[in-house]
């Protein structure tokens, strides 16, 4: 710049850099949350993160409980034998505060950012009656095998379901993986960004496997003793385009910015780990998903019984992409364990948390 | 007609008066109780509108001064630096900001000296207001140290070079008769420069300015009323006639006073300047500057060069155009106000076209014998000498630009 600068630019940049007369009071305090992130004890570099809290109960999800709370539908038998699972979903608008004091005008299914999680087995049928309470056509499209009829795309089968309108989505739950649903009502991007969206787990069916691959496919479904001792959870990676500019002002893993930051998640460290990722963020291209002082498996799309990937720390997913992390904590020093966004711009933009692991006799809050 | 006339000889003159008053009032109940505009938006949000007046850099803290010009009361949610959001502490702490209010951020952050920080306030409808740290430095604080050096810079780039300007005084007396017309030209074409410089600065300035303070048309209309103010100013009995002594003393000082006022404006941009840092840069400018000043001496001397003014006459007419450039620098270094800026700029821009008028009016009383009225004024010399004062100004600015 040097020697380039004008006048003009001269007072700009005075009106830019300012100067003050007498000097305020300049105590640096600050809300902050107590977190592990502060690498200057004395506070001096200041913190990352945002100031103040969400209030969840307000939203009416938690991210901490959306993390685990499994949807396995109201379930029966049909005459054939096959499960039946049964949902419904409506589709509502809702103010959400996606972070501390920033509310972002949100659609949702059943009033919650990311959607139920469906939890199925492969094979079940799924029953979803659909209704839109909203104020926009919407559709849910679900990443799976079925027919045209059933995509819930607009112009195909029922098509765009309209505001006070209703339909019912039913297929059999086919591959087993790790999948989502979204709205697939035009203009795709406001309507998957506003928050339509879930993730869709479909587990594999032991019966169809024998020996060792038969123990895996025990390992992976929800009604068997080998899956019930591992600790499951969810994260859908989203992002919130507040100012509608077409660029992230927020990014998370089940929207609220830092939640699992400034409320860590514990973790028994002899417990095996299993986090189902979804990728849903919009407007950028890729996410990722970076562990840290760790390695894991990953299972892409969660749709092979091998892992895809088997060691390694850092993924990364494209708009849309899925699949199943497995790690382990045993024999780990306790303490925080980050995980978060290798693009840094999205972890210092809320995606970021950490494992509180906790040493054996000191179990779970 | 006659009948009309008539109707309002009756009515007396207070009812007159006093019902379009009355009218408004009821027009305004209506408005506000039926909100015709609201049923066209509905419950649309309102448009938040918050500027960053300037940011403060200290150890580790920025600390912004916002104003909110927006119709509605504003909260700032929360705060990023580069992209990542960053603990902050407001005032005041609810931050909610009313209309025309005005808030501080202190932001604990650790700035890195020389480099570009991009700051972005999200407010609680997810709207974004960035300001952008172009180069971070220390913001100076006002010191003895400081107050002394930005009062030598201001001299400096000031009253010096107006005052060497005046020196040549005694050539200007010694000019012929076409000569002299010539260095008044000159001088038209120096302030007619610096008039448009003035004004294309302040509308700069103006848009950074918050729009509800209306900072261009303000410009303009405090331009305009300096103006009229120093012509009836200068319209006094004693200075009326511009053929005494008197007259031509009081264009000097005018020249003077809008020369000064535009270096109270250079001043608060050297003083914005020189705080940022950039010592070489700094004194590479104000060394620009003050050989375009040296200029500004000739065009206060020009006026009088058929009179004996005296040296503290001189003298003082050369502290009254340079030295407002001193107070300019302190107010520019340690408070800078866009708004205040706009001002100044304007006074001085409307300082400046009065000057014009008044060197002008004198250019056409002294025009050659039997060639008399505006058009003919337009003679090689006068032509000339605006060209040459046109060019010289602008050869001098390259100098700062």
């Amino acid at each position: 710049m040097s020697s380039k600068l004008s006048r003009r630019a001269w007072l700009r940049a005075g009106a830019a850099l300012g100067l003050v007369g007498a000097a305020g009071s300049t105590r640096l305090i600050g809300r902050t949350p107590v977190s592990p992130v502060d690498h200057d004890q004395s506070g001096g570099h200041g913190n990352l993160g945002t100031v103040g809290s969400v209030d969840h109960e307000r939203n009416g999800f938690d991210p901490h409980e959306v993390l685990t709370d499994f949807d396995y539908g109201r379930v029966s038998t049909l005459p054939n034998g096959q499960t039946l699972r049964e949902y419904t979903f409506v589709a509502r608008d809702a103010e959400i505060e996606i972070a501390p004091g920033v509310f972002f005008p949100a659609w949702t299914y059943n009033g919650r950012v990311p959607g139920p999680t469906i939890r199925c087995v492969e094979g079940d049928k799924i029953r979803i009656a659909f209704s839109n309470a909203g104020s926009h056509p919407h559709t849910i499209h679900f990443h799976g095998i079925h027919g045209a009829s059933m995509d819930g795309i607009a112009g195909v089968g029922a098509g765009e379901i309209h505001p006070g309108k209703s339909t019912v989505y039913e297929f059999d739950a086919v591959p087993f993986g790790c999948h989502l649903y979204h709205c697939h009502s035009n203009p795709l991007k406001r309507h998957i960004h506003k928050g339509l969206y879930g993730a869709f787990i479909v587990d594999p069916d032991p019966a169809k496997y024998s020996g060792e691959q038969r123990q895996m496919a025990e390992a992976r479904n929800h009604m068997y003793p080998a899956c019930q001792e591992i600790r499951e959870t969810v994260m859908v990676m989203n992002g919130f385009d507040t100012n509608f500019d077409g660029d992230n002002e927020v990014y998370a893993a089940n929207t609220v910015a830092f939640a699992y930051m400034d409320r860590m998640i514990p973790v028994e460290r002899k417990q095996r780990q299993r986090l189902y990722l979804v990728n849903i963020t919009e407007f950028d291209p890729i996410n990722s998903f970076h562990l840290h002082a760790n390695f894991f498996s990953y299972y892409d799309h969660g749709t092979t019984l091998e892992p895809t990937l088997p060691t390694v720390d850092t993924i990364m997913q494209c708009q849309g992409q899925r699949g199943i992390l497995e790690f382990s904590f045993d024999g780990f020093e306790p303490g925080p364990y980050m995980f978060h966004a290798h693009q840094s711009e999205f972890a210092e933009l809320g995606w970021m948390g950490f494992f509180d692991v906790k040493a054996d006799a000191e179990g779970l809050a | 007609m006659d009948e009309g006339t008539g109707l309002s000889s009756r009515v007396p003159g207070w009812v007159i008066g006093i019902v379009p008053l009355l009218l408004f009032g009821l027009f305004t109940w209506l408005f506000i109780a039926y909100s015709p505009i609201e049923r066209l938006s509905g419950n649309v949000p309102p448009i938040e509108d918050v500027t960053v007046n300037r940011v403060e850099l200290k150890d580790r803290l920025f600390v912004l001064h916002v104003v909110n010009g927006g119709q509605d009361p504003v909260t700032i949610a929360q705060v990023q630096v580069d992209e990542a959001y960053w603990n902050f502490r407001m005032e005041p702490s609810s931050g909610r900001i009313g209309r025309l209010e005005t808030a501080k951020i202190y932001i604990p952050y650790h700035w890195v000296t020389g480099e570009v920080h991009e700051l972005r306030l999200v407010t609680n409808t997810g709207v974004t207001f960035d300001h952008t740290v172009e180069v971070a430095l220390p913001t100076p604080q006002p010191d003895a140290l400081h107050w002394l050096i930005f009062a030598l810079v201001g001299i400096f780039v000031g009253v010096i070079p107006v005052g060497l300007g005046l020196m040549w005084f005694p050539l200007l007396q010694r000019l012929p008769r076409s000569g002299l017309r010539f260095m008044l030209a000159l001088t038209i074409g120096l302030l007619i420069f610096l008039l448009v410089d003035t004004v294309a600065e302040g509308m700069e300035i103006a848009g950074g300015v918050s729009d509800v303070f209306h900072a261009a048309p303000l410009l303009i209309f405090a331009g305009l009323v300096s103006f009229g103010l120093l012509v009836a100013v200068g319209n006094r009995k004693k200075t009326r006639d511009r053929n005494t002594p008197e007259g031509r003393l009081w264009i000097a000082t005018a020249i003077a006073i809008g020369i000064g006022l535009h270096n109270l404006g250079e001043g608060m941009a050297i003083g914005a300047a020189t705080a940022i840092g950039e010592v070489a840069l700094g004194t590479f400018l104000v060394l620009g500057f003050a050989l375009h000043n040296i200029t500004e001496g000739v065009g206060i001397g020009a006026p009088m060069a058929s009179d004996r003014p005296g040296i503290a006459k001189l003298a003082w007419l050369a502290l009254i155009a340079g030295g407002p450039a001193v107070p300019g620098v302190w107010l520019g270094g340690f408070s800078y106000s866009p708004l205040l800026a706009v001002l100044f700029l304007s006074i001085g821009a409307g300082a400046i076209l009065q000057v014009v008028y008044e060197v002008g009016k004198l250019l056409l009383s002294r025009a050659e014998k039997g060639a008399a009225g505006f058009g003919a004024s337009f003679d090689w010399v006068n032509v000339g000498g605006v060209t040459l004062g046109l060019v010289i100004m602008y050869a001098t600015a390259l100098l700062v630009a």
